[in-house]
């Protein structure tokens, strides 16, 4: 199956409307990831239904649907935290089950909802990916990260003595510590104030540009996923129902 | 060997009867005083009262018949407590597969290993009249080590779910994930065992010390035989517990290192 044959079937929603072709264009840039007929079931609950899609390198893709509509379970199938019932997901072509699950999580990163910190200081958090592979991260590349995500001189610190922003600030640093290819965000805002909200987009927009990095976000607010992603999927009952470029997808919906 | 059952059937016996009924019927004085304050154990006592009983006289009379058999037999005896030790173990385990199995192992491991030891360092005697008692002690308390590690990791997985998988989704192996919380189910489990260890003598002296003391021998010896005891009862505690997560996690984790225990299954097999 070629890239741009996925497109073509993926930019299709569920009732047969056509959607606008996409801003990045997965038939003309490199695929970094992509899902093939990726389902999840639990009993007689479907999770995840039939997902076909690609994502390019670069590419920030928002996907918003309702509660319970399958956002958070399919893109806890790209990092294989859960294990898909069919289908499969390609990382740079290559099937992600030839990948050992340790390799394919340091390089398919995911941020959570909850910062979810290990008790101990934020450069112990912060070094945590890189000691499972017996790598020391120097205290200035510690230093470096914090400072990127605007924690400038907070490796010492508890994490017990942080906010809610700031240890959102943290559990990215700790992710991109481990220098991801892809970025998985799991409504990394969803639990903070307004104002580390629009801070903390601001951060992901800027390191995802800075490294060309590729971006799956999930989000319950349209509005953020207007101001973040160039593409955007519609998930319902478990199924993607549109998909396409952000502001023709939603003023469509 | 029935003289010595007929031996052991006589006034004792009838004496100790009488004063069961009188530890009966105190037992149920707590549990009626428990009812008045709307805690409600009387069918769970009854139960366990009867069961107790039983068991005992059952155990007395097996030892009647058996007090001089050789090592294998007191081996067989062992190996069934530690079978029917698995079944009470397992049945408080929920969300676990081959729960059995998994407490069967990690008793035997933990009572196994301390009595072979204490056999081979001749701590204690391959007699039967000895043998079955204290290993049963340590069997017993094997027994609660490994119900307790394990409902505490198990709970300890279920309140951490998030913090497990965010170690995972950074690359951690399974084992790394899980680690703070197989440290704080391991020592829970040791804690009353501590514990014991810590009031020895001070606010409790073993049934055993007593008996040596009463049959003739050296308060001193009878002590330090105690302790010896007990530091052997830590010790199986300690192997038990260890196996037992051990065995857990290998079970609650799929070979692509995904965690299976959550809430949601969990909360399918009540």
């Amino acid at each position: 199956m070629t890239n741009s044959e996925i497109s073509s079937e993926t930019d299709v929603s569920a009732d047969g409307a056509t959607l606008a072709a996409t801003s990045v264009d997965p038939s003309q840039a490199m695929v970094e990831l992509e899902t093939r007929g990726l389902s999840r079931r639990v009993g007689e609950r479907v999770l995840v239904s039939d997902i076909s899609l690609q994502v390019s390198r670069g590419e920030i893709l928002a996907i918003v649907g309702a509660s319970g509509a399958g956002k958070s379970s399919f893109l806890r199938l790209l990092n294989r935290l859960d294990e898909p019932t069919s289908g499969t997901v390609l990382l740079k072509s290559i099937d992600y089950r030839t990948i050992a699950p340790q390799e394919l999580r340091r390089r398919v990163g995911m941020v959570m909802q909850t910062a979810y910190l290990f008790p101990g200081t934020v450069a112990a958090n912060i070094a945590f990916g890189p000691t499972q592979r017996g790598e020391i991260l120097a205290p200035d590349r510690i230093a470096g990260l914090l400072e990127r995500v605007g924690l400038p001189g907070f490796a010492d610190r508890h994490v017990s003595n942080l906010s809610g922003g700031e240890a959102q600030r943290v559990a990215l640093a700790r992710t991109i510590a481990n220098e991801p290819e892809v970025l998985l965000l799991d409504e990394p805002t969803s639990a903070l104030d307004e104002a580390s909200v629009r801070g903390i987009e601001n951060l992901i927009l800027g390191i995802a540009r800075e490294r060309r990095m590729t971006c799956v976000m999930v989000t319950h607010n349209r509005d953020q996923a207007v101001r973040m992603a160039e593409r955007t999927m519609i998930m319902e009952a478990g199924r993607l129902v549109a998909i396409g470029p952000t502001s023709e997808v939603l003023h469509v919906r | 060997m029935f003289a010595e059952l007929q031996n052991s059937i006589g006034n004792d016996v009838m004496m100790g009867l009488a004063q069961a009924v009188g530890a009966i019927a105190l037992c149920a004085a707590v549990v009626a005083l428990c009812a008045w304050q709307s805690v409600h154990v009387e069918r769970e006592a009854a139960v366990s009262i009867a069961r107790g009983l039983v068991q005992m006289v059952f155990i007395g009379i097996v030892l009647a018949l058996m007090l001089h058999g050789n090592l294998l037999i007191g081996s067989l005896i062992l190996l069934l407590m530690t079978i029917a030790a698995a079944l009470t173990a397992a049945r408080r385990i929920k969300g676990i597969d081959d729960g059995f199995l998994l407490c069967f192992w990690s008793i035997a491991a933990g009572a196994g290993t301390i009595i072979a030891v204490m056999l081979a360092t001749r701590s204690l005697r391959p007699d039967i009249a000895i043998l079955v008692p204290v290993g049963s002690m340590i069997i017993a308390n094997a027994m609660n080590a490994c119900a307790q590690a394990i409902e505490r990791f198990r709970a300890e997985i279920l309140a951490h779910v998030g913090q497990i998988e965010a170690g995972l989704s950074l690359g951690a192996e399974p084992a790394v994930a899980v680690s703070p919380h197989l440290q704080s189910a391991v020592y829970a489990s040791l804690l009353p065992r501590l514990d014991m260890m810590k009031s020895l003598g001070l606010v409790w002296i073993p049934g055993v010390m007593a008996g040596m003391v009463v049959s003739g021998a050296s308060p001193v010896y009878a002590g330090i035989y105690q302790f010896i005891i007990v530091a052997m009862i830590l010790s199986a505690s300690g192997i038990t517990s260890l196996v037992a997560t051990i065995l857990v996690r290998s079970r609650v984790f799929s070979t692509a290192a995904q965690l299976t225990l959550r809430p949601a299954e969990a909360a399918a097999v009540k």
